[in-house]
């Protein structure tokens, strides 16, 4: 066993997933996910994407002609059991008859390490996430942030070529989810693996992937850097799903947007009867009433902390959600301009 | 009337039935079971009295064999009936869970019908061997009896508790490089552990007292109910039936509490 770089690359070629009562959970999808990488397959409950990582892991067979290979090996129907992989689970899924060190230990002691070099390897992975003096406690005994922890432990002990994580921080509280998150983002980069990661939540995706492969009714609606996918959506789903977005609709002559509350310029000289656009809330400026190629009135001001959300309307057709400064003073009912760069508003292809 | 005393006269009916019908009862047997010739010498009786202590010992193996025997049968086929989906399997579900609708006679005349001296099998060796194989009437008669009631009861209990196991335990002991056998072993068997205890007790307990089944075999089988039967009706002896049916009570009662400490901190973690 090496110590560190034990990632491998992982390709999964034409996987598809239908089961046995005829429901289609996967279109077939061909995937690249390079040795020490962190991909994120995000998407909303049903979109697919636990059925992936299943198949990744070994749990589920794809449909026939689908491969799964890691670093270039056929392991499409090597159990699970000898795929050398790591899971997470979203119930955590430890062993209630065993204690935290017993369940980090399982994974070494199935394979026949002896009892010093176990206890070694438990006590460096406790350091690690942060359980120290723990070890002897019981499932029961620990709260959930902990549980997680340990499953991570365990998980990670056996130095599994792929770390594979179902929605693992779902089951905890806001704050905990955020600590636990950026202790998660440290972990993977430290150990050098190649994981994969399924989560619903965009947050968790943007800070944990190197790659997001956003999925949506069992297909892949785009992959791309967390930059790529929130700034560049390919379409109008990954535009709403990640981040806030304004999607606006109207008809754009030589570059220029016909909006209800002025004419906004626009990146290119294309021209089209009604096309859409995403705008994000943050990119949009709020000047003096006039000064701004747009104006509208403010229907509703959100103070969040950080920022305030106003909701201009009169601007496009339907109202705009604008993020400002939380100095701003904007009241309801207030005439407001509003400026937007030309390289914010993200031309999206019209829907079929 | 106060919120407190309402509770206390809905729980009049159970006090009442519960003194007129098993303690006034209990302790009428208890004070019988010391006035025969003996005293409270009688008591020991179940221990020092040869065919007595025979009996007691037979009656206990027979049970933890019956107990032992339906936890691994049921357990296999519970596993089994729970986690796959196949055409009649409503069907067998509902015939193995049938002998609960017999009484412990009927039991007894299925196993003389299969294993009696016209029984099926009896008729099969004789063909085959050239002599009739018959063991109803034996403490393996009564075995396979106490088994066929026993498996039900044990059945549905485990089904219950496999169906509440978290597939994502045997997922991720299969994960760690755990093979079938060894999730079986450090995963599933302990979670059902609980099940284990709480349908074997029952399993145990009705084995220990059964005696329908007992008495429509016996010709040769020494079981505590069917001594105390014939201590009663034929001997008349109530003080010795009287102790023999306490000593049967709190001996089923200690086994029971026994196997609940002892794997009582299987089950607490199992929790």
């Amino acid at each position: 066993m090496s110590t560190a770089g034990h990632g491998a690359a992982v390709r999964i070629e034409a996987c598809g997933k239908t089961f046995a009562d005829g429901t289609r959970a996967l279109d077939p999808a061909t995937l690249d996910i390079a040795r020490g990488e962190t991909l994120v397959l995000l998407g909303p409950s049903g979109c697919g994407k636990t059925t992936m990582l299943r198949i990744i892991a070994g749990l589920e067979l794809p449909d026939a002609g689908g491969r799964v290979l890691f670093d270039g090996k056929d392991m499409t129907t090597v159990p699970i059991e000898r795929r050398n992989v790591g899971m997470v689970f979203q119930s955590y899924a430890l062993f209630p008859n065993m204690t935290v060190a017993d369940n980090i230990a399982y994974g070494l002691k199935i394979r026949g390490v002896a009892k010093s070099e176990r206890a070694a390897r438990v006590a460096e992975l406790v350091a690690l996430t942060n359980i120290t003096g723990l070890e002897n406690r019981r499932i029961d005994q620990l709260s959930g942030g902990q549980r997680q922890r340990v499953a991570l432990a365990r998980a990670v002990a056996i130095r599994p070529g792929i770390l594979l994580l179902d929605e693992p921080l779902t089951a905890l509280d806001a704050a905990l989810r955020d600590r636990l998150r950026s202790e998660l983002n440290r972990l993977l980069r430290a150990l050098g693996i190649t994981a994969i990661y399924v989560t619903h939540d965009q947050a968790e995706a943007m800070e944990l992937g190197d790659r997001i492969v956003v999925m949506r009714k069992g297909a892949i609606a785009q992959i791309g850097t967390p930059r790529e996918v929130y700034f560049a959506p390919k379409d109008r789903f990954v535009a709403e799903f990640i981040g806030a977005a304004n999607i606006v609709e109207a008809p754009i002559e030589s570059g220029v947007m016909m909006l209800p509350g002025g004419r906004l310029p626009i990146e290119g000289s294309a021209t089209a009867a009604n096309a859409t656009v995403m705008i994000r809330p943050e990119t949009i400026r709020v000047t003096d009433a006039g000064a701004g190629p747009l104006s509208g009135i403010v229907d509703s001001v959100s103070f969040i902390g950080d920022r305030q959300r106003i909701v201009v309307s009169g601007a496009s057709s339907k109202p705009l959600n604008v993020d400002v400064p939380n100095t701003i003073q904007a009241k309801v009912g207030d005439r407001i301009g509003l400026s937007i760069a030309a390289d914010a508003v993200r031309l999206l292809p019209s829907e079929p | 009337m106060s919120q407190k005393s309402f509770v206390w006269l809905c729980l009049l009916p159970l006090a009442v039935v519960t003194t007129a019908f098993f303690l006034l009862p209990m302790a009428r047997l208890v004070v019988a079971g010391a006035e025969g010739p003996h005293g409270l010498a009688g008591y020991l009786a179940i221990l020092t009295e040869g065919r007595y202590r025979a009996t007691l010992i037979n009656t206990v193996l027979l049970a933890a064999a019956t107990t032992i025997v339906t936890l691994i049968v049921a357990t296999i086929a519970g596993m089994f009936l729970q986690r796959h989906r196949f055409p009649g399997r409503a069907v067998l579900i509902a015939m193995l869970t049938f002998p609960l609708a017999f009484p412990g006679v009927v039991v007894g005349f299925m196993i003389i019908l299969l294993a009696g001296r016209q029984g099926l099998i009896g008729d099969l060796s004789n063909r085959i061997f050239g002599e009739k194989f018959v063991f109803a009437y034996s403490i393996y008669g009564l075995f396979l009896g106490y088994l066929y009631f026993s498996i039900p009861r044990v059945i549905l209990t485990i089904m219950a508790a496999v169906q509440k196991l978290d597939v994502g335990l045997e997922e991720a002991a299969r994960s760690l490089g755990a093979s079938p056998w060894a999730v079986q072993r450090d995963v599933v068997l302990p979670a059902l552990a609980p099940a284990f205890v709480a349908s074997g007790a029952i399993a145990f307990a009705t084995a220990m007292g059964a005696f329908g089944t007992a008495f429509t075999l016996a010709t040769n089988i020494d079981v505590l109910p069917m001594l105390i039967y014939t201590e009663f009706t034929l001997a008349a002896n109530f003080a010795t039936s009287a102790a023999l049916s306490v000593g049967l009570g709190l001996i089923t009662w200690l086994i029971l509490a026994l196997a609940r400490t002892f794997s009582g901190s299987a089950v607490a973690a199992a929790g």
